[in-house]
């Protein structure tokens, strides 16, 4: 598997990421020098294997159905980088 | 189970529709977090760290978003998922502070399932179909966008960020818009029993994608347009006969239905293009690296299962079988709140048929004149009850009755003491119907003789007459006796 350059441009615009010519080009042979090394597992025969979820055993653990969390508006508008009252500003987006 | 067409120039034309629900699970807590999943609230106040994707938060699944979602899945005759994943759905938009929802593609936790509906609910010979559901997925719902609000800005409140939802998809099954309305219509009420959604459509708790595409009768499927966040089921069935003219217009002028999301506009019963970017669509699912799979017991099951009430159909079924006619076992098992003020009523001593058909005319009706719903009814079972067994028993008769609920109505006095406090008891004293009869028959010694030359229907009017003068306070049946007797 590998990525050439016009992938390279469409995954920086679904990550919302400007990247110049010069550095799409430069990106093309970083990602594709990661996909070979991720590849090397390809040479594991897997036959018969389940699919690993987690590397230590381990089960998803649920929470029960309590209010106890919220009301921290400060907190969660601290970093916004436009805040408008109680509310997070954003440019307008809309279609 | 209904047919319709589209006539266009070409010939007639067959619609098929298939929808993506998306119903709000009820639950206190969010999906993925402790926050309040309560409608309203102060803006972005009903949000944790982990729905406003700071980053080191982690999700942990509610237990009762899962056995919700469960439930429904056995309300429907689904199969059950033990094993199932979330993944994320990848896109960016301002009220998704996460860049992806957490949602489940490829092993969702109720696999295929199916619902009957009938075109018209209260005619018991009405026509039914199996719509079939492909799924229902557990997900997150997004944060709300305001953009009336500012002249460059858009506000972002997260309150509804990682509330769950269901998204449960049909099969495109559906031919009409009356079949996507008794569907819709249908769902709704098995959630509402099942108490895992309240069903509201004007809060948003449930809303519809709408699947639709036309083809020749019998023909290869055409290409299918989807109409976004249809938020009642008359806009849905409006949205639905819409799009499919708009497409059989195109195709017959030469043109071609392009595969893309639109909205309906309702002021102009319109869909029309969201005109969405082409990568829109390119949503790069993985498995959520945050969550482990969740993997149902058999006790979880278990319990499940024994906490399904009696569903709309069965129920329906039973009513009938209790008596009732095809039409009342309908309408009262239509809505779960109606179904379960009746079996207050039947809880409280009052017989099947009796009750029903108060319910019915007498309930219905008084509260059809109040504009309120069942739940905002001035009188409850425990009362009406109490109306009714006083009917039952010969206290008061019938007509008295209505006098009486209207009483209560107004003043929320109780059954026994409006009809002791105004001497409204029926009365058997035979003396005091004789002398009323007599005056009567006096009075009106034409009809007299004509009834004795063989008008029998005029028995109605000397009976009207005498309840009249009793004030309707008299047994009917002892007036009934007494004419009788006098008239020959």
């Amino acid at each position: 598997m590998s990525v050439d350059k016009d992938t390279v441009n469409k995954i920086a615009r679904l990550s919302r990421i400007a990247i110049s010519d010069a550095e799409a080009d430069k990106m093309v042979g970083e990602l594709n020098g990661i996909l070979a090394w991720v590849e090397q597992l390809g040479e594991v025969d897997v036959t018969g294997v389940e699919p690993m979820t987690a590397v230590i055993a381990n089960k998803l653990r649920l929470r029960d159905d309590v209010v106890t969390d919220g009301d921290v508006r400060e907190k969660v508008l601290a970093n916004a980088p436009a805040r408008e009252g109680s509310f997070f500003g954003v440019p307008k987006v809309i279609e | 189970m209904s047919e319709y067409r589209i006539q266009g120039n070409t010939g007639e034309w067959e619609v098929v529709i298939g929808l993506e629900v998306h119903a709000q699970v009820t639950s206190n807590a969010k999906l993925f977090s402790g926050a309040s999943a309560a409608f309203g609230g102060e803006p972005n106040s009903h949000v944790s760290l982990v729905d406003a994707a700071m980053p080191g938060m982690l999700p942990v699944p509610n237990r009762e978003c899962l056995r919700q979602a469960v439930r429904t899945g056995m309300a429907i005759n689904a199969q059950i998922n033990r094993w199932s994943r979330f993944d994320r759905k990848n896109y960016f938009y301002a009220d998704l502070p996460q860049g992806y929802q957490i949602s489940q593609l490829y092993h969702p936790i109720v696999g295929e399932g199916e619902i009957e509906v009938t075109l018209n609910e209260k005619d018991p010979d009405s026509p039914t179909k199996r719509i079939g559901i492909e799924r229902i997925h557990v997900e997150q719902d997004a944060g709300k966008l305001m953009h009336d609000q500012h002249p460059t800005m858009s506000f972002v409140d997260l309150n509804r960020s990682g509330v769950a939802l269901m998204e449960i998809v049909s099969r495109p099954d559906m031919s009409s818009p009356q079949e996507a309305g008794a569907y819709l219509k249908k769902l709704r009420s098995i959630l509402r029993y099942v108490g895992s959604c309240d069903g509201n459509m004007e809060q948003g708790s449930m809303r519809a994608d709408v699947n639709v595409s036309v083809r020749k009768p019998g023909g290869e499927l055409g290409t299918r347009t989807e109409t976004k966040n249809v938020n009642s089921i008359r806009f849905m069935m409006q949205a639905i006969e819409y799009e499919a003219q708009r497409q059989v217009d195109l195709i017959e002028g030469g043109g071609a239905v392009v595969q893309e999301t639109r909205l309906f506009d309702p002021n102009k019963m319109e869909t029309r293009s969201m005109r969405s970017k082409e990568d829109a669509h390119d949503y790069r699912y993985f498995p959520d690296p945050d969550l482990l799979p969740v993997e149902l017991d058999d006790a979880f099951l278990e319990e499940c299962r024994a906490s399904l009430p009696e569903l709309p159909d069965a129920k329906r079924k039973r009513y009938e079988e209790m008596g009732l006619t095809a039409y009342n076992a309908a309408v009262l098992t239509a809505e779960a709140e109606t179904a379960f003020w009746f079996e207050d009523l039947l809880g409280h001593g009052v017989d099947a048929k009796q009750g029903s058909n108060w319910l019915m005319s007498e309930l219905f009706g008084a509260l059809n004149k109040l504009g309120k719903s069942l739940d905002e009814s001035p009188v409850n079972p425990a009362q009406a009850a109490e109306l009714l067994g006083l009917v039952a028993d010969g206290t008061i008769s019938g007509s008295i009755a209505k006098q009486v609920f209207e009483i209560m109505l107004e003043t929320g006095q109780g059954a026994a003491a409006i009809v002791d406090e105004r001497g409204l008891k029926q009365t058997n004293d035979t003396d005091a119907i004789e002398a009323e009869i007599a005056k009567i028959m006096a009075a009106n010694e034409d009809k007299v003789a004509e009834y004795r030359s063989g008008k029998d229907k005029l028995f109605g009017f000397f009976v009207g007459q005498t309840m009249k003068a009793m004030q309707g306070k008299a047994n009917p049946q002892v007036i009934n006796d007494l004419l009788k007797k006098v008239l020959g």
